[in-house]
């Protein structure tokens, strides 16, 4: 049973009253000067609460959610693994927190020094010649790869090239950051057995193509089996590859995607290195470059200034590339997350990093073994850190993938990612992390066979589902319709005094 | 677990992958116990210097400001932080009510009408406006103007998201252009005007012919707005802006260094399905309780794909769920109280400076909480001065973005200067010279 409250929550303004404030703030010890009278608001429809209403306000709000704090959270392609508090500590230690972005480097060599580290780091694990931390997210990182890969070919005078071959399996931005990039996109259909079909590659491949986006293990969870293939053919047109780093969590310490002759990659701090993903975000997204696209990456990058000695440690700073696309993101990239992944890094060490994708993989073959004989596998393949089955039997008609989604919310579990890969029919992607036991698994394994029995002896139960949520199913149609999208309160109009007047 | 994955050993998961580039030796340095790891991050802390040691005048897009206590508390909840993009709404009410209430708070400061789950930052943001404009005009129109008054990295950032757009980009090529420079540029292939409130230099630019310059030529106005200083100025909403966007760190997230921030982006209803990034919409469910989704969905691009509004997917929940619980507790009066602090000290400061030999405060316009001064040397050497021999982060050097401003510093002053720092800071600067 879902371990959620069924009781709901005002909205804050309707636990505003007059004059009510949450926070005393000190009266000014300097001469008030005079304010610009004809520039000042005459209203200002913020709520007027308490200090205790907001915490109980937010405190029973956050008694809504699911997350991975509360219970296993398989969504896949997000990696919901358990993000560890000592990174929360480090993120807030002072000195890191109360920083300005643009103190003189002599001033914050802490940082600049954690962020140099990460770097290097970052290189190593994906194989690259060069790291920026600056994306902000995944797909913040894919747009800064396909800009730098047009980049590459601008500057050596190919302007020709405007195709960016993208699987059908992909997430849907990586066609996003294509477009907005300026460039095509060219789907290319999968084979049989999950991977890129390499016949329709070859078909594709030509003068007009910038590169390849390809995402490995792929999003069935697959791992691409022509992968040498599918770079050398795309190579050899004289196209890019585009490494989608979303599923590294499958192959840290296993492989080094730069050794494959990935050009770019971006990796997703927030999930392979556990950073917390916060209700929709922060992440963070840097990318690892090879040698020949280094001089492409957004500026400023983190470099040695001057090298250090026995006695003295480096001066670190900024540097632009020389040939830098520019700059993705004012200040310097997700800081406080950088924080997180470098205490996550430091703490597993190259042993450790790969003893988690180890285990990722065998936990989503695990939980595969289990449920296999009731769910429909579509490519008959061991998976690596996730996998995708069907959420639809042939006895029942009328039970979809939303239904055995909805259904497992009562049994306490957040459902599988939905309707993705859309190559999928009513796809249920599943990946349950390293991080989960094995009475988790099985746990989740029973109520999926549960939900399969009742798909077929009593298919309402589930469509009905779910049924101890605080909300039940919600009507999306209108909320599309009916827009209502910020509430109006009635004091809106009503003006703010001017406290220091 | 093996056994029933019908493997001997762990690594038979991956016979698949090419054998010479399997396993790798990664030379990462030996794993540490969080004990140890701790220590190591609080050497690298401490060898910063900070905003809470050393009074801070630094600001350009960044602020110091007081995050009352609970902030951090109320982020701490796992539920909160350990949740992710509300995709299923009967397990995410929470995520979901926290993100409307906060869509309507900006709303409210902005005076728009509707407003986004966030961006990356204020710079992207901006750049997000860029890209709704020329979707609105459907690539009719292809020119954007810049105020040169806008952050230089905005700028930066605007022009890397475009480059393969085919834009015109103009207005900020004479760094001393000024408002009529730049509405004397608007023409009928003008998509967008941008301009900065307060603007870089801390001034306010008068607003109130704006929008009919920008709206005669079929163009939209957006408006880049500091969220404190809207606590007590007249929104761009009233000024007829089409598009409100901004930096939102100062509404309750630590500067940490340059982020996570929040980029808050607001517009007027008949826009809305041109815009990028998550909605948070109310509904009812089966039952006719009240309740919230992610709606508009068709815009993004796990639906939309290519012809998405834009690639955004991971965003900045957790630092808009900072700014919804900071807005609420501090509310109504207590964000106004807020802006006129900083501007009774910024104002104090620059009154007190103004009189030093050497140094003047560039009035040529009012001011909210943050001033450019002249200074009677460079500025990095005052900078220099004033940490090594006072302990003070001073000023941002106007002179590396703007020609005319050389030896020009730009000094920001928050409610968390007191008094005695500010005396300091222009008694330094006195001895400086």
């Amino acid at each position: 049973m879902s371990a959620l409250g069924s009781r709901l929550e005002p909205l804050v303004y309707d636990l505003s009253r007059p004059g009510r404030s949450g926070a005393p703030l000190p009266e000014p010890d300097v001469p008030h000067a005079e304010l610009p009278s004809d520039l000042l608001r005459e209203e200002l429809g913020l709520p007027e609460i308490t200090q205790l209403d907001a915490v109980r306000h937010f405190q029973r709000l956050s008694q809504l959610n699911h997350s991975i704090d509360t219970g296993f959270y398989p969504l896949g392609s997000c990696t919901m693994k358990y993000n560890p508090r000592i990174n929360e500590d480090a993120a807030r230690l002072p000195g890191f927190l109360h920083a300005h972005p643009l103190q003189e480097a002599n001033t914050v060599q802490g940082s600049l020094a954690l962020m140099y580290e990460l770097q290097e780091w970052l290189k190593e694990i994906g194989g690259f010649a060069g790291v920026s931390l600056q994306p902000a997210a995944g797909a913040h990182g894919e747009l800064t790869g396909i800009l730098m890969m047009r980049a590459y070919h601008l500057a050596r005078g190919d302007m020709a090239r405007h195709k960016i071959l993208i699987p059908d399996s992909a997430h849907g931005t990586n066609p996003a950051s294509t477009t907005m990039s300026g460039l095509e996109v060219i789907e290319l259909p999968s084979d049989g057995r999950g991977n890129v079909d390499v016949k329709a590659l070859r078909a594709e491949c030509g003068e007009d193509v910038v590169g390849l986006m390809i995402t490995n293990p792929n999003t069935l969870g697959l791992f691409e089996e022509h992968i040498e293939e599918v770079v050398q053919l795309t190579r050899d047109c004289g196209g890019l590859i585009y490494g989608d780093g979303a599923n590294m969590n499958a192959l840290t310490g296993v492989i080094r995607p730069g050794d494959f002759g990935f050009d770019v990659m971006h990796y997703n701090l927030h999930k392979t290195f556990s950073t917390p993903h916060g209700g929709g975000g922060p992440g963070s997204g840097p990318v690892g470059v090879s040698e020949r696209m280094a001089d492409y990456l957004p500026s400023p990058i983190v470099a040695i200034i001057e090298e250090g000695d026995e006695k003295e440690p480096p001066l670190y700073g900024f540097a632009a590339p020389p040939k830098t696309i520019g700059r993705m993101k004012a200040f310097n990239g997700q800081f406080g997350v950088l924080v997180r992944a470098y205490a996550y890094i430091r703490i597993h060490g190259a042993a450790g990093l790969r003893a988690n994708a180890e285990h990722a993989v065998l936990n989503a073959n695990y939980l595969l073994s289990k449920v296999r004989a009731e769910y429909h596998l579509p490519f008959e393949r061991a998976c690596l850190h996730e996998f995708v089955v069907e959420g639809r039997w042939r006895g029942a008609p009328d039970v979809h993938a939303l239904d055995v989604s909805k259904r497992l919310m009562d049994f306490g579990f957040h459902p599988p990612t939905n309707y993705f890969p859309l190559i999928v029919h009513e796809a249920l992607m599943i990946e349950p992390t390293e991080t989960e036991s094995r009475e988790t698994l099985d746990a989740f394994a029973d109520a999926l066979l549960q939900i399969a029995a009742t798909a077929r002896d009593n298919p309402e139960e589930l469509r009905g589902a779910p049924h101890t949520t605080p909300v039940a199913r919600m009507d999306e149609v209108r909320a599309a319709r009916q827009l209502v999208l910020c509430c109006r309160p009635k004091f809106l109009s009503e003006p703010a005094q001017a406290p220091y007047t | 677990m093996l056994a029933a994955c019908d493997v001997e050993r762990l690594e038979d998961f991956f016979d698949l992958i090419p054998e010479q580039h399997r396993f790798p030796a990664l030379d990462l340095p030996e794993p540490l116990s969080e004990l140890e790891v701790l220590r190591e991050l609080q050497e690298l802390a401490e060898s910063n210097a900070e905003a809470s040691h050393h009074p801070c005048f630094l600001g350009a897009g960044a602020y110091h400001h007081y995050v009352p206590a609970l902030v951090n508390h109320m982020l701490l909840r796992g539920e909160f932080m350990t949740a992710y993009t509300p995709y299923q709404p009967e397990v995410s009410q929470g995520t979901l009510q926290t993100m409307f209430e906060y869509q309507s708070m900006i709303c409210a400061l902005t005076g728009m009408e509707v407003a986004n789950a966030s961006h990356y930052d204020g710079a992207t943001s901006t750049a997000e406006a860029v890209i709704m404009a020329l979707n609105q005009f459907r690539g009719r129109r292809a020119k954007i103007i810049l105020s040169a008054t806008l952050h230089p990295q905005y700028r930066q950032v605007v022009r890397t998201y475009t480059q393969g757009m085919g834009l015109t980009i103009v207005g900020d090529d004479d760094s001393a252009a000024d408002l009529d420079d730049i509405i004397a540029q608007l023409d009928d292939q003008t998509a967008l005007l941008i301009l900065q409130y307060p603007n870089f230099l801390g001034e306010l630019e008068d607003m109130r012919g704006l929008q009919n310059a920008v709206h005669d030529v079929g163009a939209l106005l957006c408006v880049v707005a500091n969220p404190i200083a809207l606590g007590m100025l007249k929104p761009p909403g009233e000024y007829g802006a089409d598009i409100v966007v901004g930096e939102g760190q100062p509404l309750g997230i630590p500067m940490s260094y340059g982020g996570p921030y929040l980029g808050f982006f607001a517009t007027r209803e008949k826009y809305v399905r041109k815009l990028a990034g998550r909605l948070v919409g109310e509904t009812v469910d089966a039952n006719g309780k009240r309740g919230y989704v992610l709606t508009l969905t068709p815009r993004e691009q796990h639906i939309r794909r290519d012809k998405a509004t834009s690639n955004i997917c991971t965003n900045q929940g957790l630092m808009a769920t900072a700014a919804a619980i900071y807005l609420s507790v501090l509310g109504k009066q207590g964000l106004r109280k807020v802006a006129e602090l900083c501007y009774h000290k910024a104002h104090y400061a620059a009154d007190c400076i103004d009189v030093l030999p050497g140094f003047s405060v560039r009035r040529e316009r009012a001011f909210f909480h943050e001033f450019a001064l002249r200074c009677p040397g460079p500025v990095a050497e005052i900078n220099t001065a004033l940490f090594d021999d006072y302990g003070l982060i001073g000023g941002y050097d106007l002179g590396q973005d703007y020609a005319h401003l050389e030896n020009h510093m730009l000094l920001a002053v928050t409610e968390m200067a007191t008094r005695e720092d500010i005396d300091c800071l222009v008694e330094a600067l006195g001895e400086i010279t």
